[in-house]
């Protein structure tokens, strides 16, 4: 029995967690969601900015990883559209353009946003740093238009905006180190406030720059997703993805105790 | 159109998931096409929104402005274009990097690179020191400002007995993990023990790491598995 459990096929493991994966799909379950400190916090700064105030969001994720900020894009783009708080999108990765504006565009119009009002997306520039550090001086020089090529000094949006000095806050959706060159350039160098949505996989790295207050809030993958909804009291693709995964986590956590048990009692048999 | 696409990203999401079975040839299908379509996409990409924007349009306005200004007719719009003749320099510079195809001009390309790294220290090194290791090392001490009675703070800023307690552990945690990669002085006695709860708290750091990587992997596995069951499954209805 030992024997066959150690030299279990793998793919018997990957049939399990498509199992765990596709039936609460199919099946959705609702289990409770309790909301952490980070995320109560960037959803308190943003409840708290006047109407008329203007947030940057910066969609700094690829196709392959827009599972977890997306759902977290959502959210907050529907917090401040309800609250009249004005969105920048831009992005510093070359692939995400398209994903992005169709985003910005699909919740603006669940929301009766207006594009030049209430939202504008700038698109994509290349270099990261050199763009950060160009809009801590003038927007303008850095997109001299937006992503449909329109001239940023034609946008009423933008009319009073020129650097970070006219930004409340900038948000980072990222799955990659693109938060910690925003804390580095702009927060650092500008005085930028700056809070991140990240993918699971860069949560750990975010945590010390959380604890120093180089952040101001972070959303911590599916779960910041789901938290965010649920202080919204809504039920997004946030809640959906955090409910299925949090079985996917049940099995894994099971397969790990099952995994070191056969290795230990293995292991003394052996000696 | 639209039904279309869902079909080819399900036929490429389904060819890739079929390593998990064993290596195949939709498998290494799907894997080239996906190499060859991000690098074709990013290059596109970077002549339209690099080469372009910032070299092609600036240089060719001053060019035709530098035409307008040797016949004589002058404007305060050709003056402005004329800045971006300026733009020869950094894009000569930039050029150099192809210095490489030709043997016997390689060492060229040591211009553009001594420049790069030059800009990158000189920006780099100030606001790394200032965001990584001066505020870092006040976020670690500042806690204990807050600690009262012995401090002057005003009860409701005093910290909670979970929150010193918190604040302590990570000081001893910042303590010991640099001991463990403090190799001026041999690893014996309180230093070996020191570096040794330095190496306990990395490896609770590589673990919530390696935790939060697979919940990462699995939440794009739930993302693509929605997508077969919400919008290809769903799309049947539109075909059949």
């Amino acid at each position: 029995m030992l024997e066959k459990f150690m030299n279990m096929d793998r793919r018997i493991i990957f049939i399990l967690v498509a199992l765990v994966v596709i039936i609460p799909t199919l099946i959705p379950i609702r289990l409770p969601i309790t909301v952490s400190e980070p995320t109560q916090k960037l959803y308190d700064f943003i409840e708290e900015l006047p109407s008329g105030s203007t947030i940057m969001m910066a969609f700094d994720y690829g196709p392959s990883s827009l599972a977890e900020p997306e759902p977290m894009a959502k959210a907050v783009m529907q917090h401040c559209f309800s609250k009249g708080v004005k969105v920048i999108g831009m992005t510093l990765y070359p692939n995400t353009p398209t994903l992005a504006d169709k985003l910005m565009r699909k919740i603006a119009a669940e929301n009766n946003a207006v594009y030049g009002e209430d939202y504008v997306f700038l698109g994509y520039r290349p270099g990261a740093l050199q763009v950060i550090l160009g809009m801590g001086t003038d927007i303008s020089s850095v997109f001299e238009t937006d992503y449909q090529k329109t001239p940023i000094t034609e946008i009423s949006m933008m009319e009073n905006i020129t650097n970070y000095d006219q930004i409340d806050l900038l948000l980072d959706l990222a799955s990659g180190s693109s938060t910690e060159t925003w804390i580095i350039y702009a927060n650092t160098r500008y005085g930028l406030k700056i809070a991140a949505g990240v993918t699971a996989v860069i949560i750990a790295q975010m945590y010390p720059y959380l604890q120093s207050g180089q952040l101001i809030g972070l959303m911590p993958g599916y779960l910041g997703a789901a938290q965010y909804e649920k202080l919204l009291n809504a039920h997004g693709d946030g809640t959906v993805g955090l409910n299925t995964a949090s079985f996917a986590h049940l099995l894994i956590i099971v397969l790990v105790i099952l995994g070191n048990v056969a290795f230990f009692i293995h292991r003394r048999r052996e000696a | 159109m639209e039904v279309f696409g869902i079909w080819v990203a399900a036929f490429l999401t389904l060819c890739i998931y079929s390593f998990l079975y064993r290596d195949n040839p939709f498998y290494r299908f799907a894997e080239h096409l996906f190499v060859g379509i991000s690098v074709g996409y990013l290059i596109v990409i970077g002549i339209h929104e690099g080469v372009i924007p910032l070299a092609w349009e600036p240089l060719s306005k001053a060019m035709n402005a530098l035409w307008t200004e040797i016949i004589g007719e002058t404007t305060p719009e050709t003056r402005k274009a004329l800045r971006g003749l300026f733009r020869i320099l950094p894009i000569a510079i930039g050029l150099l990097f192809f210095a490489r195809l030709s043997p016997s001009h390689t060492w060229l390309i040591r211009i553009p690179i001594a420049i790069l790294i030059g800009f990158g220290a000189g920006v780099a090194i100030p606001n790394v020191l200032q965001a990584n290791i001066f505020a870092q090392t006040r976020g670690t001490i500042e806690p204990f400002a807050a600690i009262g009675p012995f401090v002057d703070v005003p009860p409701e800023a005093r910290l909670s007995t979970f929150d010193i307690f918190g604040a302590i552990l990570m000081v001893i945690g910042v303590i010991c993990t640099l001991t463990y990669f403090f190799f001026s002085v041999e690893h014996r006695g309180p230093i070996n023990w020191l570096s040794k709860v330095g190496i306990a708290f990395l490896m609770i750091g590589f673990g919530a790491a390696f935790g939060n990587t697979v919940m990462g992997r699995l939440a794009l596995m739930i993302h693509r598995v929605g997508f077969l069951i919400n919008d290809w499954i769903g799309s049947f209805g539109a075909l059949f």
